[in-house]
């Protein structure tokens, strides 16, 4: 600790005896425009978020190959939260007050978020939050670029329920144990009531972070399987316990014609290093998959194939592998990049009010556009089953971009909310 | 390929007329006869199998089992392997850079713009129900067998006729009953009462999970009218409850013996390095890690170098993993712990910046996220005891695994020289130093072995979790807390700490969850601890204390 403060009190002096030779420090013209990327690159997390730091960098870079923003390079600050959420807010300070970013990309868990939200709000500065999450927070100083439970979680339910989805009755609700899954299987729970299914339908179950013995829990699910009506899994797990989760499902062979899973937070890159062939059928549901065709997914995945192959980042070099978070920060970072150009400058509260109507065509085939007041990306569903490849089948999706329902009216009291940021943090 | 119908249905004939009356095989030729002339399936019926609305296509699919051919087999297989593509209104089956229209089986160019067909599960569902039916006539029981097992979970009125015809020409026994089992799964919903009723008789029998669910089903509110089918499906029912509960209890015990034989394996190192030695070693998660990066490497160097042997690359990582964490302890010991031999609060020190050491060594070689290790194919999938318990093959291996370190670690530590001498050396070492044993060797042999087998225990951990530089921060409070548990100085202690805690974890994880059942399982050893200090065994006599 103490050294820790004098480290600080070296640099306030040196910064101070800085300013004193250059008294007029403004940020010139032409100085680099500062980024955080704020992922965790080591612990639990780091299988998710890791290629979100690469995908920024890569955007960036494409930025920076064409001239920069307003005419000025941008310049990224990679820092390592290493999956500790208190960790997460020291970090975000750190980038808002000592590095002076522009604005911050960063974050998967919804703990995180939570964690830095209040420095966010407190040092007025701008975050963009590129996964799909449990809803029920409006912030003015954050850009939700991932699916709100409307967007996602309702879509995959209900199309588990269908006929084609295998009609559903059952249902087990699995997740890791923290707000997200917690938040979105309440939101889960009332929808299935809302659909005539009965408590004694519903099994809800969470694990610790890091949680690598399924054994127990894929037992209670053959369980809970075998009494009388067909079973569906929603699954919550984030995170590296996800490849001991499945590898535990195939050795146990619950197959998805009969028990069909369906995940969150489970993408290709996820899936990487697991035996999928076993996993054939069960399912996904994203706003994006790799394997969509279409020539602007064509295109984004040929430049993350080729900067992953020149930077040589670990596993993609050989195999590259694009997911729903990888577009969502790409799409942010270039919205952000368009709203400062129409804003003409990087101040949060100008470029807050120009990120509203902005549109991008996003490598899922559909233009995304930023909602008029709500912060959230309009985005299509697709639900995707996995092949023995480890790629996703698209089976279903909608007619176009859906609109993101950030206060569910599945938890009661929401429709009192307004869709609209009031600048008051609500957690 | 499956063998195909018509040629197996020739040879049931041909094998069937030698051994059994002229009736039967006149039934048999029959069956081939009508299936014979609507054989070949046209390239519309494939469309329709292949392409449109997933109702339609299952009503395409329907009408094709009608009459089986060869053809539609192929398409099954193609369909269900994602091999086959729809290009110009036709099916095509691709193999390779060739390409065979699935109706006519012509060779075709592959047109560039076929595209891929996506069966979602009720398709494949659909889809693996058809081939199944249609290996109901294979000629090898055992392909027989698997048909029926494939049939049980998509039994409906449709292929009642497939069933019968099938149970007409089953010779097999064993066969015919699970034939007979199946017809009545189909027959239980049947508008003819007596037809329900010797359904559900014959269900009785049964041992299936999914025929727990049928009946269950059946029984709730509304569905069955009649009273006497009732009793007769509750019979049915509590009969297969009682055989699955087996299941439930068999399988509970299987799985707390498989984290107790993790935990074993992860706090066998450490009973030597801390139990025997009494060297606090905080870096024993560590060489635990050290020992799954090395089966990682040995994975990778097999893929490169010797690709056929690949499913064998373990048996070379396990010497391996050893070799390399017992040569990692053995330098931690000659550098760093023998200086600090007497000083348990500055070996814990040292020894926990050696693992942060260890972890960012690792970051900076490897990279921070986790690396992929594949099981060997023969350790995917399980062993199907009952119909509702499967046993992995990977925590089968481990347990055997665990069973052997022990063997081996009892018989080097009690009936081998350096055994001798590490306990003389570690119950008291002047006396040892006295009689001519070389203690600093002895102590440096012993701290490599406990390092060895923490690399043993990261080799196992490798085949069922995650391979990354924080691997052994996860297990080491659990090791800890095992070797405590079971009194420190006892290598007994440690296998009935480590199952104990086991199979009490799984017990509680299945009436509490994961998260509460960490919890209670903390506070029960707090407790214990406070109560017995010395754990489970103590050791006896005047060395305990020294």
């Amino acid at each position: 600790m103490t050294q820790l403060q004098r480290r600080s009190t070296l640099k306030a002096l040196t910064a101070a005896a800085v300013a004193g030779f250059v008294p007029f420090a403004f940020a010139q013209a032409n100085d680099p425009i500062k980024i955080g990327v704020l992922h965790s690159l080591s612990g639990t997390m780091a299988i998710s978020e890791t290629v979100l730091k690469d995908v920024a960098l890569m955007a960036i870079d494409e930025i920076n190959a064409k001239g920069g923003v307003l005419g000025r390079k941008l310049e990224p600050v990679v820092v390592d939260p290493a999956s500790n959420w208190p960790l997460f807010a020291e970090k975000a300070r750190q980038l808002i007050s000592k590095d002076k970013v522009a604005v911050t990309f960063g974050c998967w868990t919804s703990v995180s978020r939570k964690s830095v939200l209040p420095v966010f709000e407190e040092l007025n500065s701008l975050l963009f939050y590129p996964v799909q999450y449990e809803g029920e927070e409006l912030s003015k100083n954050v850009f939700y670029t991932g699916a709100a439970p409307n967007q996602q979680a309702i879509p995959a339910v209900e199309y588990l329920m269908s006929k084609d989805g295998g009609s559903a009755k059952r249902w087990v609700l699995l997740g890791t144990d923290y707000v997200y899954p917690r938040t979105t299987n309440k939101i889960l729970r009332a929808f299935l009531k809302s659909k005539g299914v009965a408590d004694a339908d519903i099994m809800e179950e969470y694990t610790p972070f890091g949680h690598s013995d399924y054994q127990t829990i894929i037992a209670k699910i053959k369980k809970f399987s075998s009494e009388g009506k067909k079973t569906a899994v929603v699954s919550t797990i984030n995170g590296d316990s996800n490849v001991p989760f499945y590898k535990e499902l195939g050795n146990q062979g619950l197959k998805a014609t009969d028990v069909p899973v369906v995940a969150f937070s489970v993408g290709e890159e996820e899936l990487r290093g697991v035996d999928t062939k076993p996993l054939v059928g069960h399912l996904a549901a994203w706003n994006y998959f790799m394997s969509l065709k279409n020539p602007a997914n064509a295109e984004f995945t040929k430049k993350w194939a080729d900067y992953a192959k020149a930077k040589g980042i670990a596993g993609h070099k050989d195999k590259p592998l694009t997911n729903d978070p990888m577009e969502a920060t790409y799409i942010g970072i270039y919205m952000w990049k368009q709203a400062v150009e129409k804003a003409k400058s990087t101040d949060t509260d100008k470029v807050i009010a120009a990120m509203a109507g902005q549109t991008f065509k996003a490598p899922g085939g559909f233009t995304s556009t930023m909602d008029m007041k709500n912060h959230h990306l309009h985005k299509p569903v697709f639900i995707g089953e996995i092949k023995a490849d480890g790629q996703f089948n698209v089976v279903w999706k909608t007619q176009g971009p859906v609109r993101a329902n950030p206060w569910s009216p599945f938890i009661p009291g929401n429709d009192k909310k307004k869709d609209v940021p009031d600048g008051k943090t609500k957690i | 390929m499956p063998p195909l119908i018509l040629n197996t249905l020739i040879s049931r004939i041909a094998t069937t007329c030698l051994r059994s009356s002229k009736l039967l095989c006149l039934t048999v030729a029959s069956v081939l006869l009508w299936a014979l002339p609507a054989s070949a399936i046209t390239p519309a019926m494939a469309t329709a199998i292949a392409v449109g609305e997933s109702d339609d296509r299952i009503a395409a699919l329907a009408q094709a089992l009608g009459a089986p051919d060869p053809a539609l087999a192929r398409l099954i297989e193609a369909l269900l392997d994602d091999s086959a593509k729809v290009a110009e209104g036709r099916v095509l089956i691709v193999k390779g850079d060739k390409a065979i229209d699935a109706a006519t089986g012509a060779e075709t160019p592959l047109p560039a713009n076929a595209e891929d067909i996506i069966n979602n599960n009720r398709l494949r569902r659909e889809l693996e129900g058809a081939k199944a039916a249609l290996g109901l006539f294979s000629a090898s029981s055992v392909a027989r067998a698997n048909a029926i097992t494939e049939l049980k979970d998509s039994a409906d009125e449709s292929k009642l006729a497939l069933i019968d015809r099938a149970l007409a020409q089953e010779t097999d026994a064993t066969l015919k009953a699970r034939l007979q089992q199946l017809r009545a799964a189909m027959l239980i919903a049947s508008s003819d009462r007596d037809k329900r009723l010797a359904a559900a008789l014959a269900l009785a029998t049964s041992t299936q999970p999914t025929v727990k669910s049928l009946l269950q089903a059946r029984l709730a509110p509304g569905v069955e009218p009649d009273a006497e089918v009732r009793a007769a499906l509750k019979t049915a029912l509590s009969n297969i409850e009682s055989k699955l509960a087996w299941g439930e209890r068999l399988g509970v015990i299987f799985s707390g013996l498989s984290l107790g034989s993790i935990l074993f394996l992860v706090a066998l190192g450490l009973a030597i390095s801390y139990g025997l030695m009494g060297v606090i070693n905080m870096a024993h998660g560590e060489l635990m890690m050290i020992g799954a990066y090395t089966t990682y490497v040995v994975q990778n160097a097999f893929r490169q170098y010797w690709p056929s042997a690949f499913d064998f690359y373990i048996l070379a990582a396990i010497p391996m993993a050893f070799m390399v964490s017992a040569l990692v302890g053995a330098a931690l010991e000659r550098t760093v712990i023998r200086w600090l031999y007497g000083r348990p609060l500055e070996t814990l020190l040292a020894t926990w910046g050696i693992s942060l050491m260890l972890i960012q060594l690792m970051r900076t070689t490897f990279g921070a996220q986790n690396v992929p290790v594949e099981n060997p194919a023969w350790l995917s999938g399980g062993w199907e005891v009952l119909s509702n318990l499967t046993l992995p093959y990977n925590r089968i291996a481990i347990i055997f695994f665990a069973f052997m370190v022990l063997v081996l670690v009892y018989v080097l530590i009690n009936k081998t020289r350096l055994g001798l001498f590490v306990r003389g050396v570690t119950q008291n070492r002047t006396m040892a130093a006295c009689m001519g044993v070389n203690t600093a060797r002895i102590d440096m042999y012993a701290f490599a072995l406990g390092a060895g087998i923490a690399g043993l225990a990261g080799c196992a951990l490798s085949q069922i979790g995650n391979v990354g530089p924080d691997l052994g921060q996860g297990y080491i409070v659990d090791s800890f807390m095992v070797v405590v548990l079971g009194g420190v100085g006892q290598l007994a202690g440690t296998v009935y700490a480590g199952l104990g805690l086991g199979v009490l974890n799984k017990l509680l994880e299945g009436w509490t969850g994961a998260v509460l059942a960490k919890i209670v399982v903390l506070v029960l050893i707090v407790i214990f601890i406070q109560r017995r200090p010395q754990g489970i065994f103590a050791l006896k006599g005047r060395s305990a204390e020294s």
